[in-house]
C-alpha cells in the first residue's frame, strides 16, 4: 500500500470519526452525572435534520449549527426532566426518543420540503467547507511530513478541529474544575453531593444540556459538514457506536478519543475492502467489518479486554432516602 | 455558662402516618460529648438529619449558640458550623482524599487553589489532631477505619464547631473505635461539641458526658453519664428491664455434629483468608468465633455453608463428609441438615424489594410444602410467614410488607426465624445482632440458647466480644487465618482482646 493510499485512510478515519467523538463526549457528561443516554442517537438524528433546514430555508450554516443545537437540547430536556424531574426509567425515555426522532424528522421533512424526507441540497454558505491550515500549499512537496499536513490536518471542515479540541477541553473541565469534580461525584454518590450541599438536580440538568450542546455538533457535522444536506436515518447507528465507544473508552475523554478514532478507522477500512480480494482471508465481507465495533463492545463487556466500570448512580433516580 | 452548642425546642416530624420525632426538647452543652441513644426506629437519625438540615422539621424551633437557626439545607447547618458523620458515609468511593474533602468546598471554580488549600488544611489538622490520612489515596482502597476519618476531616475542614456523627462505631472494629474515641475526646478538649448517636450502651458510659434517650420518637429522658448506669439507659430506652446477660444452663455437649480439618480458604482475591483451621462442633454446645473483622472468619462461614470453595481441607457435617473444595453449593449443606445467618443479611441474608413472606422461604422455596404443581402454593407461603411472624414477634405483622421497610432487627428476626424454623442440626450463625436494637438482641439471644438447649451444634461468628461471650461454651480465637487460641466462657475480655490481637497464649498469660 503506497503513501497516498494510506493517507487517505488516515484522513477518512478522521473525516469519520469526528461525529462519534462529538456524540461519545455528549454521553461522556451525561453518563458521568448518573444519567444513561442511549437517546444519542435520536439526538444527532434531530439535530442533523433541523440543522440542514435551517441552512437551507436561510443559507447560513452557522445558523443551521445553532438551530441543530438549539432542537438537540430540546430533546435533551425532555430526557432530563423525564429522569431527572419525574425520576422515570431512563432507558425507557432514551428509546422514546430515538423513535419520536426517526419518525419527526421523516414527517416534518416530507411536510416542510416535499423531497420523500430529504432536505434541499446544500451549497455555498449553506455548508462547512475545507479550512486551509496556513503553509499547507508551502510544504505539500516536503516529503512524507508535507502530505501529512496538508492532505491530512489541513483542509478539513471546521467542525473537525473542534470536535478534536473537545477531548482536552473535556479532559479539563472534568479533572480540572469544579464543575468537573462535581459531576464526577454526582454520578457516583449522588447522596454524597447532596449532603455537601449541592443541587444534584441542577447538577445533572446542566450535564444533560452540555450532553444536548455536543449531540448537537454532532449532528450538524453529519449534515452539513459531511454531507450537503438531510436524508432519512442519516445517522444510521452512529449514536450508539459512540455509545460502544464510551463504554470501551470506560468514560474517559482521551480514551474516548481513541476508541472513536479505532470505530471510525473500523469504517474507512469497511469501505475500502469491498470487493477487494486479500490474501489468505479471501474476500472480506463488508457487513463483518461494519459489524466489528459492536462485536468488540460485545467482547469488552463480556470481561476479555479489560473491565467497563459505568458510573455507580448511573440510570438510577435519586431520591433522598427516608 | 456559656450559651448551649445546640437547642431544639419542640421539634416535630411526621413520615406519612409515621411521627418520628415529637415533640423533642434538648439542650446540648458547648465542649462536651453528647450521647443520644435509642433502639433503631427511635428517630434518632431523623433528629440528627433535621438538625443537619436535610430534612425540614414539621413545627419546632433550632438554637445554635443561643440565636434561632434557620436551617433550610445542609448548606446552612455548614455554615452554622454543624458537621455530619453519616453512618453509610457520604464519600465518592473513586475520588481521592482531597477531592472528597474539597467537594461542595471548593472555594473556585477552577480545583489547583482548592487543592492546595485542602492539602495544607488536612496538614494542619494531622498535625493538630493525630487525624492522619494520606491525601492521594483513593477512598475504596482505604479501611473503613480510614474512611470514617475522611469523613470526621470534611466536617472540620468546613469549619465545624458541633460535630454529629451516626453510629460511628457500627463498621470499625474495637482497636479503631478506640482510636476514634480518643480522637474525640480530643476534640471536645479542644473547644468542639459532638453529639453521639448510637444504640451501644457501652460506648455512651465510655466516652459521653451527657446522654439524652429516644423511645419511639419522643426523647425520654437526659443524664448526666456519671449519674446513670447501664441498666438505667437499657431500661429507658426500651422501657422495661432489660436482661444484658444471657440465662443459660450450662452445657451438655454430645456427639460432634461439626467438624473441620485443616480448612485453607482463599478469597476472591488469592489472599489466604483461612489457614490450616481444625476444631469440632459438638451438639448442644455453642462455639462462639471471636475476632477482629476481616481475620478470616467471614470466608470460613462461607466456606462452610457452601458458598465459597475452599483450597484444601475436611468438613464433615452431621455425620456425612463433604468435600470443601468442591464446586460451591449452598442447598447440598442445606440438605443435609445445615442452616446458615449470613453475616450481612442485606447482601446475602435477604431480598430487600421481595414481599415478607418470599424472603421467609427464600433457599427453600423448592419445599414441597410451598409447591403447588409447577407454581408456588402462595397461600401455604402466607400461612408459613404468618407463623414465624408470630412466633418471632416480627412487626410489623405484615408478611406482605416489601422487606426493605422492616426495621434492622426485624429484617434480622426473618433471617432468624426462616434458618432456625427448618429445625437444623447444624446452625451456622455470623453477626446475629449487628445493628440490632437490644429489645430484639435480648430475644435472638434466647433463641439461641434455646436451639443449643435443643441438641443442636452452632458456631457463632460475632465481632462483638461481649455477644461471643454471654453466648460461647467455648470460645475459639481467630488471627490472621488461624486459631489462635480456645478458651472457656469465663475468660476475661482482656486476655481474649489480646490474643484477637495477635499476642500469643504465654505472653497474654504474663
Amino acid at each position: 500500500m503506497d503513501l497516498s493510499s494510506l493517507l487517505d485512510i488516515v484522513d477518512s478515519t478522521i473525516r469519520l470519526s469526528t461525529p462519534l467523538i462529538f456524540a461519545a463526549l455528549a454521553g461522556l457528561y451525561s453518563e458521568r452525572s448518573g444519567i444513561f443516554d442511549i437517546s444519542l442517537e435520536g439526538k444527532m438524528l434531530i439535530a442533523a435534520f433541523a440543522s440542514a433546514s435551517a441552512a437551507a430555508v436561510w443559507g447560513s450554516v452557522v445558523l443551521g449549527l445553532c438551530v441543530g443545537i438549539l432542537a438537540s437540547v430540546a430533546f435533551s430536556l425532555i430526557h432530563g426532566v423525564a429522569s431527572i424531574t419525574y425520576r422515570g426509567n431512563q432507558i425507557v425515555s432514551g428509546v422514546a426518543i430515538n423513535f419520536i426522532a426517526a419518525g419527526l424528522t421523516i414527517i416534518l421533512g416530507q411536510s416542510w420540503f416535499g423531497q420523500g424526507g430529504r432536505t434541499p441540497s446544500l451549497f455555498g454558505g449553506g455548508r462547512f467547507t475545507a479550512v486551509d491550515l496556513p503553509f499547507a500549499e508551502a510544504v505539500r512537496d516536503v516529503p512524507v511530513l508535507g502530505p501529512i499536513y496538508s492532505g491530512v490536518l489541513s483542509g478539513q471542515t471546521p467542525l473537525v478541529y473542534v470536535a478534536f479540541l473537545m477531548v482536552p477541553l473535556t479532559w479539563w473541565v472534568l479533572y480540572r474544575t469544579r464543575f468537573g469534580l462535581r459531576l464526577r461525584a454526582v454520578g457516583e454518590n449522588p447522596a454524597a453531593v447532596d449532603t455537601a450541599g449541592i443541587s444534584v438536580t441542577f447538577l445533572r440538568y446542566r450535564a444533560v444540556i452540555i450532553c444536548g450542546v455536543l449531540t448537537g455538533f454532532a449532528g450538524a457535522y453529519l449534515s452539513t459538514g459531511q454531507a450537503a444536506g438531510f436524508t432519512r436515518d442519516m445517522t444510521a447507528g452512529k449514536g450508539y457506536i459512540a455509545l460502544a465507544a464510551l463504554i470501551f473508552a470506560n468514560w474517559k475523554p482521551v480514551p474516548v478519543m481513541f476508541a472513536c478514532l479505532l470505530f471510525g478507522f473500523l469504517d474507512a477500512v469497511s469501505i475500502r475492502v469491498q470487493g477487494v480480494e486479500l490474501p489468505l482471508v479471501g474476500q472480506v465481507s463488508v457487513q463483518f467489518v461494519q459489524a466489528l465495533p459492536y462485536i468488540l463492545t460485545v467482547v469488552l463487556l463480556a470481561g476479555f479486554v479489560g473491565k467497563a466500570t459505568p458510573p455507580k448512580a448511573g440510570g438510577v433516580p435519586y431520591v433522598k432516602e427516608r | 455558662m456559656a450559651e448551649p452548642a445546640i437547642e431544639l425546642i419542640g421539634i416535630d416530624k411526621s413520615f406519612g402516618a409515621v411521627r418520628a420525632n415529637r415533640n423533642i426538647h434538648l439542650t446540648v452543652e458547648r465542649g462536651t460529648i453528647h450521647g443520644i441513644v435509642g433502639e433503631n426506629g427511635a428517630g434518632k437519625s431523623t433528629l440528627m438529619s433535621i438538625i443537619y438540615g436535610f430534612y425540614q422539621a414539621d413545627r419546632g424551633e433550632i438554637r445554635v449558640a443561643g440565636r434561632p437557626a434557620a436551617i433550610t439545607d445542609p448548606n446552612a447547618a455548614i455554615a452554622a458550623g454543624i458537621g455530619m458523620v453519616h453512618q453509610h458515609f457520604m464519600l465518592v468511593h473513586n475520588l481521592t482524599v482531597v477531592e472528597n474533602v474539597m467537594l461542595g468546598a471548593e472555594r473556585s471554580p477552577l480545583l489547583d487553589k482548592g487543592i492546595a488549600t485542602v492539602r495544607a488544611e488536612l496538614k494542619r489538622l494531622e498535625t493538630d489532631h493525630g487525624l492522619e490520612v494520606d491525601p492521594d489515596a483513593v477512598i475504596e482502597e482505604l479501611p473503613v477505619g480510614l474512611q470514617q476519618r475522611v469523613e470526621i476531616l470534611k466536617a472540620l475542614y468546613r469549619g465545624a464547631d458541633i460535630l454529629i456523627l451516626d453510629e460511628p462505631t457500627g463498621v470499625l472494629t474495637p482497636s479503631e473505635a478506640d482510636h476514634l474515641f480518643r480522637v474525640l475526646k480530643q476534640l471536645r478538649d479542644e473547644g468542639k461539641t459532638i453529639v453521639l448517636i448510637t444504640h451501644k450502651l457501652r460506648e455512651i458510659m465510655a466516652i459521653t458526658d451527657t446522654v439524652s434517650v429516644m423511645r419511639q420518637g419522643e426523647m425520654v429522658a437526659t443524664r448526666k453519664t456519671a449519674e446513670t448506669s447501664v441498666a438505667e439507659l437499657a431500661e429507658l430506652m426500651v422501657g422495661r428491664r432489660v436482661l444484658l446477660t444471657v440465662d443459660k444452663r450450662p452445657a451438655a455437649p454430645g456427639a460432634p455434629l461439626l467438624s473441620v480439618e485443616k480448612l485453607s480458604v482463599k478469597d476472591s482475591r488469592g489472599v489466604t483468608m483461612v489457614d490450616d483451621v481444625s476444631f469440632s462442633v459438638r451438639a448442644g454446645e455453642i462455639v462462639g468465633i471471636a475476632g477482629v473483622a476481616g481475620n478470616g472468619q467471614s470466608e470460613l462461614l462461607e466456606a462452610l455453608s457452601g458458598i465459597r470453595r475452599a483450597l484444601r481441607g475436611k468438613v464433615a457435617m452431621n455425620g456425612r463428609a463433604i468435600d470443601p473444595t468442591r464446586e460451591a453449593d449452598p442447598a447440598e449443606i442445606r440438605r443435609i441438615g445445615c442452616a446458615h445467618v449470613p453475616e450481612d443479611r442485606h447482601h446475602m441474608g435477604l431480598v430487600l424489594p421481595f414481599e415478607e413472606n418470599e424472603n421467609a422461604i427464600l433457599g427453600y422455596q423448592d419445599d414441597p410444602r410451598f409447591q403447588k404443581g409447577p407454581l408456588l402454593d402462595l397461600a401455604a407461603m402466607r400461612g408459613d410467614a404468618r407463623d414465624k411472624i408470630a412466633a418471632y414477634d416480627i412487626r410489623p405483622a405484615d408478611c406482605r410488607l416489601k422487606t426493605a421497610n422492616f426495621s434492622g432487627g426485624n429484617q434480622q428476626k426473618i433471617v432468624l426465624a426462616r434458618e432456625m424454623e427448618r429445625d437444623p442440626d447444624v446452625l451456622l450463625i455470623g453477626q446475629p445482632t449487628r445493628g440490632v436494637d437490644v429489645g430484639a438482641i435480648e430475644f435472638i439471644h434466647k433463641r439461641i440458647v434455646e436451639m443449643r438447649d435443643a441438641g443442636k451444634a452452632i458456631l457463632l461468628v460475632s465481632v462483638e466480644l461481649d455477644e461471643i461471650r454471654a453466648l460461647s461454651d467455648r470460645i475459639l480465637v481467630m488471627f490472621a487465618g488461624r486459631i489462635v487460641g480456645e478458651r472457656g466462657p469465663d475468660a476475661s475480655e482482656s486476655e481474649l482482646g489480646l490474643l484477637m490481637a495477635g499476642v500469643d497464649g504465654k505472653e497474654a498469660a504474663e
